[in-house]
């Protein structure tokens, strides 16, 4: 088990560093020249330009910037971002806490609505029920987000916030504040919900449809086991392994946020920062979320891994 | 915890949630709500840049002089009195008694040396304003009340120092400008309004300044909301989430048309939009650079291109009729700089034709010209990826320079590649647009040849890599006349030379279009006056002025939704607590196999 655990993390470290020495190659590619973008627009004279270049180090040769880079991002430093004037990770992290409460709570929401709508689904294929419950998901699920983002606002008329998470005049006290940001999340939410719960429902009923002529079934009810315990004791189980790689793949995902759900209702996230910092390039700013929206995606995957085991003992096995 | 406890528990919480004191009915105090569009990219005002980050500067700290509301002259800022010597490299001015920091501490003339000092030491602190203080050769506060600044030539600027002053005995203990927030609020200012809250990508909010020298706002906090784009900005107006929204789209603009307790303004804006037209990139010392159509430098064929296009059908058709004809690179806002053209080239593609039939330029068999040196007019037009403008006014470019026989290939690629090609001169035609201020030379400026960039390709400003004596001898000329009617002349001039050799075709200038909740504010002072804007002023008189309506209580915010937000979360909690909890009861009962 230990040896198994040190592997799997191992493996994963060896990704991270390949990401961080790609998160500097990759965003070098990308054509312009940051301080001209940085100064667009406004008086600058050539030697202010040079004076710039030199400040943000982009006057080096492109090895002396990578060695750079390199060395500060082991030591946990990306830099500073070229609008901002900040250090990356300090905007980094004052973004994620509304991204992850956002995506956090609505994947959350959508996995429990999906699985549960799919293990119905698939037990009762074929019902009015089924038909109906499969073809609304999948009808959500083809919706462009930040149509569907804005037909909920329109719909609600004034019932909701038109936008952002709290109002600038709400009371400091934890309670006024968490009802505000509770109230400013509703439409965002339901949004997201309503876009990606489909993918859970059609994975859960897929893979339970495989297991339901399955001996072990029938075994289980002839030992008189009652139908939705066989459903949840026997069947369920077996059919998970699928849905769970979907939803932690899902759950690494949370962190980069949902660009178009963030846009329309200007929730404060991390989505937006990295489509911004493309349009710089704002290279550290990239570069910094680069590593940590990959990060999550491999530390997610290595739980899941590790989920698997104790989901299956069929994985402990081999 | 039992099912009944849990009921309990959450029943509780939500009533609790339902008599707590709404936002609306704790507060009494007047507000003015802001949308903004864009982010603040810093509060501090030697770092800030964008427009909205200025936009906080100026609340919270005066310049040395200020732009008057009607018609943008030099007006009393923190300076009351000022004098230049005759060579125009000394200028004295005069800071009165009696203006006070937020804090109580006096303001002096040594409060504003302290800080053009700092810009001309401190290289980071010269980031968003070096411009200004570049040519400074010094800065002495002779005493609290006059400060003598000594430049290394005239500088036309002197009225016109975009530089927030920040207090002496608050920013000379930053150790590093760089590293500094400027979020320690209250924060220590100048301005109208004091800084009270900042929570970055959400909302800023101010408290009026009561003690400012020009006299108290008429109301009481000052919020800027961020909001990600123009149609959230809009529906929170409507919503009556805010009371000022601007930047808005024609469509959005229209859309506020008649609605109850909104009012517009169309404005007219700082910004034009043009074609820059290749006419030969090359570098500061004349190397050529690039690969744009050499036929482009045939002064001819830029003319009939300006000819060949219908200025009035594109504003008609594109900015839904938000905008106005463009003629010189500045604006008519700034009437007494722009440019009237005599002789004007007005759209007739019949003459267009006719002189580059006239200059050689031949038609071929499919009907595209080719060139007396025998290239075919193919040309490409580079435009912005994120602006809707150049996508269709590239189609409306396309359609009538095909009447002239002449092939547009309309590239619409993203910013940044666009300004690689526009440096390295890639290109034969491409959009561009900028702001514009009420003084003109940085503007003329950019199309002179030493804005051309070195030879490495670096360094360089100029997009239009116009390069021409005799507009460079009259921006040479303007810039040390200091007689406003002769400088006037000589402005006009330089962009009637611009207008006449087409470097670039300017294709109009934007109006800004804004909208406010009159049921609540009943009037801004706009800048200028009449048909200028209420945001993005030059100062902030829109927000400094803003007259609330008598009676302004009525906070339209609902409590509605909230409450059924809550109820509703509550709810989904208490069933799914209760589902769970049941679960679990039945699995004890019915777990024997």
């Amino acid at each position: 088990m230990i040896r198994h655990l040190a592997g799997k993390v191992g493996g994963a470290l060896v990704s991270l560093l390949f990401v961080v020495a790609l998160g500097f190659l990759l965003f070098r590619v990308i054509p312009g020249d940051p301080v001209v973008a940085m100064t667009r627009g406004r008086p600058v004279t050539g030697d202010q330009l040079a004076e710039l270049r030199a400040r943000l180090g982009v006057d080096k040769p492109l090895d002396e910037q990578f060695v750079d880079y390199l060395t500060a991002a082991l030591r946990g430093d990306f830099g500073t971002s070229y609008v901002y004037s900040r250090p990356v990770l300090e905007l980094i992290g004052e973004r994620l806490w509304p991204t992850v409460l956002l995506t956090g709570t609505s994947t959350v929401l959508a996995v429990v609505i999906g699985l549960w709508l799919g293990i119905r689904g698939a037990w009762r294929r074929g019902s009015r029920s089924d038909r109906v419950s499969t073809g609304l998901a999948l009808a959500q699920w083809a919706m462009p987000t930040f149509w569907l983002g804005m037909l909920l606002s329109l719909a609600t008329g004034d019932l909701f916030p038109s936008g952002g998470m709290r109002y600038p005049d709400t009371p400091p006290d934890f309670l006024s504040q968490a009802v505000d940001v509770a109230h400013h999340m509703v439409l965002p939410c339901l949004t997201m919900i309503a876009v990606v719960y489909a993918q859970y429902l059609l994975v859960m009923r897929s893979s339970l449809l495989e297991e339901m002529h399955a001996d072990y079934l029938t075994t289980a009810r002839a030992k008189g086991l009652r139908d939705d315990l066989v459903r949840r004791r026997h069947a369920v189980p077996n059919a998970l392994l699928p849905t769970v790689t979907l939803v932690f793949l899902h759950l690494g995902l949370v962190v980069s946020g949902a660009i178009t759900v963030e846009t329309v209702f200007s929730w404060p996230g991390l989505g937006l920062l990295t489509y911004e910092a493309l349009t710089g390039p704002d290279l550290p700013l990239l570069q910094g979320t680069f590593v940590v929206l990959a990060g999550a995606v491999i530390t997610m995957n290595v739980f899941a891994d590790l989920l698997y085991r104790v989901l299956d003992p069929r994985v402990r096995a081999s | 915890m039992g099912i009944r406890r849990f009921g309990a528990v959450t029943a509780a919480m939500t009533l609790v949630v339902l008599l707590a004191p709404t936002p609306a009915q704790a507060q009494q105090a007047v507000t003015l709500r802001v949308a903004i569009t864009q982010q603040v990219d810093s509060l501090n005002p030697f770092l800030s840049v964008f427009q909205a980050g200025t936009e906080v500067g100026r609340l919270m700290y005066d310049y040395l002089t200020a732009y008057d509301v009607k018609d943008q002259r030099p007006v009393e800022g923190l300076a009351d009195q000022w004098e230049s010597s005759e060579d125009r490299l000394t200028w004295t001015f005069h800071v009165p008694e009696g203006k006070k920091w937020s804090d109580g501490q006096p303001i002096t003339a040594e409060d504003v040396a302290f800080t053009y000092d700092l810009m001309m030491r401190d290289e980071t602190a010269a980031t968003a304003n070096g411009s200004f203080t570049a040519d400074f050769e010094s800065v002495t506060a002779t005493d609290d009340r006059t400060l003598v600044i000594k430049t290394k030539q005239p500088q036309a600027t002197m009225l016109a120092l975009d530089v927030p002053i920040v207090p002496a005995h608050v920013w000379s203990k930053v150790a590093d400008i760089g590293e500094y927030r400027n979020d320690q609020t209250p924060v220590v200012g100048s301005g109208p309004f004091i800084l009270t809250e900042y929570r970055a990508n959400e909302f800023i909010r101010f408290k009026a300044n009561k003690d400012y020298w020009r006299g108290a706002p008429k109301y009481d906090e000052l919020t800027f909301t961020y909001y990600k784009t123009a149609d959230a900005a809009v529906q929170a107006l409507t919503k009556g989430e805010v009371d000022l929204v601007n930047r808005m789209g024609p469509a959005q603009f229209d859309s506020l048309k008649d609605k109850d307790g909104i009012t517009r303004n169309q404005a007219q804006g700082r910004r034009f939009n043009e074609i820059v037209i290749n006419s030969g990139a090359a570098t500061r010392t004349g190397e050529p650079i690039g690969d744009g159509h050499p036929a482009l430098k045939d002064v001819v064929v830029r003319r009939a291109i300006a000819k060949s296009l219908d200025l009035d059908a594109i504003i008609a058709k594109v900015n839904g009729g938000y905008a106005q004809r463009g003629t010189g690179p500045i604006p008519p806002v700034f009437g007494d700089y722009h440019l009237k053209p005599e002789p004007a080239h007005p759209y007739d593609p019949a003459a267009a034709n006719a002189e580059l039939d006239r200059a050689g330029y031949a038609r071929g068999a499919d009907g595209i010209r080719v060139s007396p040196q025998g290239r075919r007019m193919e040309l490409r037009l580079l435009g912005h990826a994120s602006r809707a403008y150049d996508e269709q006014t590239g189609e409306f470019v396309k359609r009538s320079l095909a009447d002239l026989g002449i092939v547009v290939d309309v590239q619409i690629v993203s910013d940044n590649q666009l300004n690689e090609a526009g440096t390295a001169g890639t290109f034969d035609l491409q959009f561009s647009g900028w702001g514009t201020n009420p003084d003109p030379d940085f503007i003329l400026s950019l199309h002179t040849c030493g804005q051309r960039p070195n030879a490495d390709g670096k360094g360089g400003t100029t997009d239009t890599f116009f390069c021409d004596a005799e507009y460079d001898a009259l921006y040479a000329q303007q810039r040390a006349e200091f007689d406003p009617a002769k400088r006037r002349e000589l402005v006009l001039k330089m962009q009637q030379r611009f207008y006449d050799q087409v470097p670039a075709v300017v294709l109009g200038y934007d109006n800004a279009l804004e909208a406010y909740r009159s049921d609540k504010f009943a009037s801004f002072p706009v800048q200028p006056d009449p048909g200028g804007v209420i945001m993005a002023q030059n100062g902030v008189w829109g927000y400094y002025g803003a007259t609330p309506v008598a009676s302004a209580g009525s906070d339209t915010g609902s409590n509605t939704g909230l409450v059924l937000g809550v109820v509703g979360g509550a709810l989904v909690v208490l069933v799914g607590g209760a589902w769970l909890i049941g679960r679990r009861r039945g699995l004890r009962a019915e777990d024997r196999e």
